[in-house]
């Protein structure tokens, strides 16, 4: 991986060479197009295991757009994760998967996810390349059984050339499809906020209720939603009362009681298009989240100390000014180039992969 | 002076290697071969999937539609002190009661007589960590192991048995089915239960197993089920009709650890 300098300014102009260079056909992939953004650390995943070519791209995104990957070909990767809505299940609180079964859990936006060293809410998934397993074999999910992926893959007239272009071997592997999947998602790369953007200097700067606003999110939010990521991807309750149904969040995997109730704590990315929020997405507006931390803090569920206050009760108590300059700044982090750039589209896919 | 330092050294690491040998992987001898055959039992009833009833310590009526278990990590003792350990790519094996030629597991080991023989229930924390292209054949996800491995929490379930005991209440879909699938490796970024148990067989309590040429003794272990019910901590299939991911799998597995017996070996 080169630490390069991350396309910012040059987004429009080069989302603009790109659509050219694709009417003209002369677009090859380059491994450089995973970037890691200049006010990025370096990633956690290994690219060099699996390193982004051309072919390998376009068919990580193919298979991510392909209701073959489910058992009655309705779903796709793609039906929940929508790029409009930075790649969350737009506007929906649970999951809807096969026969329109519900899950239990919110979909996340999928972002930088180069970045991260384990998955899901809760944590269970420790590597990007085992990941895919989780929503194709989920019976409310896609509902299919990874065999029948493989198998259907190899019989399908396209794929196995796919495979062999991208791979240089038409015996379609669990490996190689996952390597593909991996291949689309560590592109997924959102580092072109207003936030980015005045990070790196590039000429744009913070107005004075988003320079507040940085502020309070630093001493209010930061331990736990750190940059330039906004997670530290630590396991913390926000001390949600518990629904019909408490999902114990990261003790299901961990097995310690000391975890009941802890979710892995998600980006403050792209939050303009990736409600509802938390992890079974009972809010539907930044408002009901800060409200949440102000006054709904629940003791039953065991919230985070550095929610307690001296007097014993929890919660962050804002000023109206606070508040607002607060939501000001996280406005700065909605990256709308991302949910609109070409390269993750879906019709995008049915354009060039032929 | 120069070249005796280097001589005895490779003396030295010569000696090590024969210590420890691995056969096969470095092309050496393993010229040999030695069956491990699994026979799951029930108490002394053999197990069968036609709907034949066993009684655990509870006192609770059983049978089993499903039972099935990775054995891994295959090392064999010397008489001579040696430990044989097996390649490890080729050491691991799914015994399905369902597939008779699964509980028939043939190892390739160099010449010689064997005193004890130790493997895993299990699949190493290792192995549950590496990437795809290291896990094909029995440990893939779409093939081998399907069935055998969590999705939603990266690993392999090591043992899987499933059944209807008339002591369980009436679930929701009005069958008395009981699930017992058995896991955890100990965690990947922090640590959780960890249900790997290894278990050494004394080959000696019989007699010991000869290779050669021509030969190819078999190692009968039986594998009794019910010894799951029992031992650190009686399981009720009535209290636990579904164990999978929980604290208590590890009162199953500490349970499990002793239901492999040697019932013969016999020097063919
Ligand atoms: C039915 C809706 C649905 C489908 C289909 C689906 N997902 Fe998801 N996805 C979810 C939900 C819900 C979660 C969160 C699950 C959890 O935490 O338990 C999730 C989580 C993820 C994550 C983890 C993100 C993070 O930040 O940890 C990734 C990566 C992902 N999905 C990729 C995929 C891929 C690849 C596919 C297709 C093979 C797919 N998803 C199909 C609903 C879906
Ligand atoms: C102690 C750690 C911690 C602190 C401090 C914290 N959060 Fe969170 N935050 C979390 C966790 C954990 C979740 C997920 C909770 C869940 O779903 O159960 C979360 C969820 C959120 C969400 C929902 C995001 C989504 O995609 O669902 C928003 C928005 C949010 N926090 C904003 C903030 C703001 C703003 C602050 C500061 C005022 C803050 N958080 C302080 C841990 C924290």
């Amino acid at each position: 991986m080169k630490k390069t300098q991350f396309f910012p300014r040059s987004l429009v102009f080069g989302i603009l060479l790109f659509a050219s260079l694709l009417l003209a056909g002369g677009f090859t992939w380059k491994e450089e197009w995973f970037l890691q953004p200049a006010n990025f650390p370096a990633p956690v995943y290994n690219s060099k295991a699996n390193p982004v070519t051309d072919a390998g791209f376009k068919l990580g995104k193919k298979l991510f757009y392909d209701p073959i990957l489910s058992a009655d070909y309705t779903i796709s990767c793609g039906s929940c994760h929508i790029q409009a809505a930075a790649f969350s299940h737009h506007g929906h609180d649970l999951s809807h998967g096969i026969h329109d079964l519900l899950g239990t859990r919110n979909a996340p936006g999928l972002q930088n996810l180069a970045w991260y060293s384990r998955y899901m809410w809760d944590g269970g998934i420790t590597n990007l390349d085992l990941q895919p397993i989780a929503p194709i074999t989920n019976p409310v999910e896609m509902g299919d059984t990874l065999s029948a992926v493989i198998r259907k893959l190899n019989a399908d007239p396209q794929y196995p050339g796919l495979f062999e272009k991208a791979f240089g071997t038409n015996r379609i592997s669990t490996d190689l499809v996952m390597k593909a999947l991996s291949q689309f998602m560590i592109c997924l790369v959102s580092a072109d906020s207003k936030y980015d953007k005045v990070m790196r200097k590039e000429g744009v700067v913070f107005t004075a209720d988003e320079t507040a606003g940085y502020q309070v999110y630093r001493q209010n939010c930061a331990s736990c939603h750190p940059e330039p990521l906004f997670t530290n991807q630590q396991f913390r309750s926000t001390g949600l009362p518990v629904l019909e149904e408490g999902d114990e969040g990261r003790y299901l995997v961990s097995l310690d009681s000391s975890e009941r109730f802890t979710f892995r704590v998600p980006s403050l990315r792209n939050l303009k298009f990736t409600f509802p929020y938390m992890h079974d997405g009972r809010f539907y507006t930044i408002d009901e989240v800060l409200d949440h931390y102000a006054t709904g803090i629940s003791h039953t569920t065991r919230p985070d100390p550095s929610f307690i206050l001296p007097d014993g009760s929890p919660g962050i108590r804002f000023s109206p000014d606070q508040r607002k300059t607060l939501k000001a700044f996280l406005l700065t982090l909605n990256d709308t180039a991302f949910v609109k750039n070409p390269l993750y589209d879906e019709a995008g896919s049915q354009l060039y992969i032929k | 002076m120069k070249s005796i330092i280097t001589l005895s050294a490779a003396l030295l690491l010569l000696a090590s290697c024969n210590r420890k040998m691995t056969p096969g992987s470095d092309g050496k001898d393993a010229s040999s071969t030695l069956t491990l055959s699994f026979e799951n039992y029930a108490g002394d009833k053999t197990v069968s999937m036609n709907g034949e009833n066993y009684t655990n310590a509870s006192g609770e009526t059983f049978s089993v539609t499903l039972l099935q278990y990775f054995i891994s990590n295959i090392s064999l003792k010397k008489t001579d002190g040696t430990i044989i350990t097996l390649p490890q790519d080729s050491s691991y094996f799914l015994v399905k009661e369902s597939l008779p030629a699964s509980k028939q597991i043939t190892l390739h080991v160099p010449k010689g007589n064997y005193t004890a023989v130790t493997f895993m229930l299990g699949i190493d924390s290792l192995r549950n960590t590496k990437p795809l292209s290291e896990r094909t054949g029995i440990l893939d996800p779409a093939g081998g192991a399907e069935g055998m491995y969590w999705g939603w929490n990266s690993g392999y379930i090591f043992f899987k048995m499933e059944g209807h005991s008339t002591a369980i209440p009436d679930n929701k879909a009005g069958t008395k089915k009981f699930r017992y699938h058995i896991g955890l490796f100990g965690g990947m970024n922090s640590p959780t239960v960890n249900n790997i148990k290894n278990i050494t067989l004394d080959l000696k309590e019989k007699q010991v197993a000869k290779t050669g040429a021509g030969k190819n003794p078999v190692i009968r272990v039986h594998t009794n089920i019910l010894q799951m019910f029992t031992g650190t901590e009686n399981i009720s299939i009535a209290k636990n009709p579904v164990v999978m991911v929980s604290p208590f799998s590890k009162h199953i597995a500490d349970n499990y650890a002793s239901m492999f017996s040697l019932a013969a070996v016999d020097n063919k």
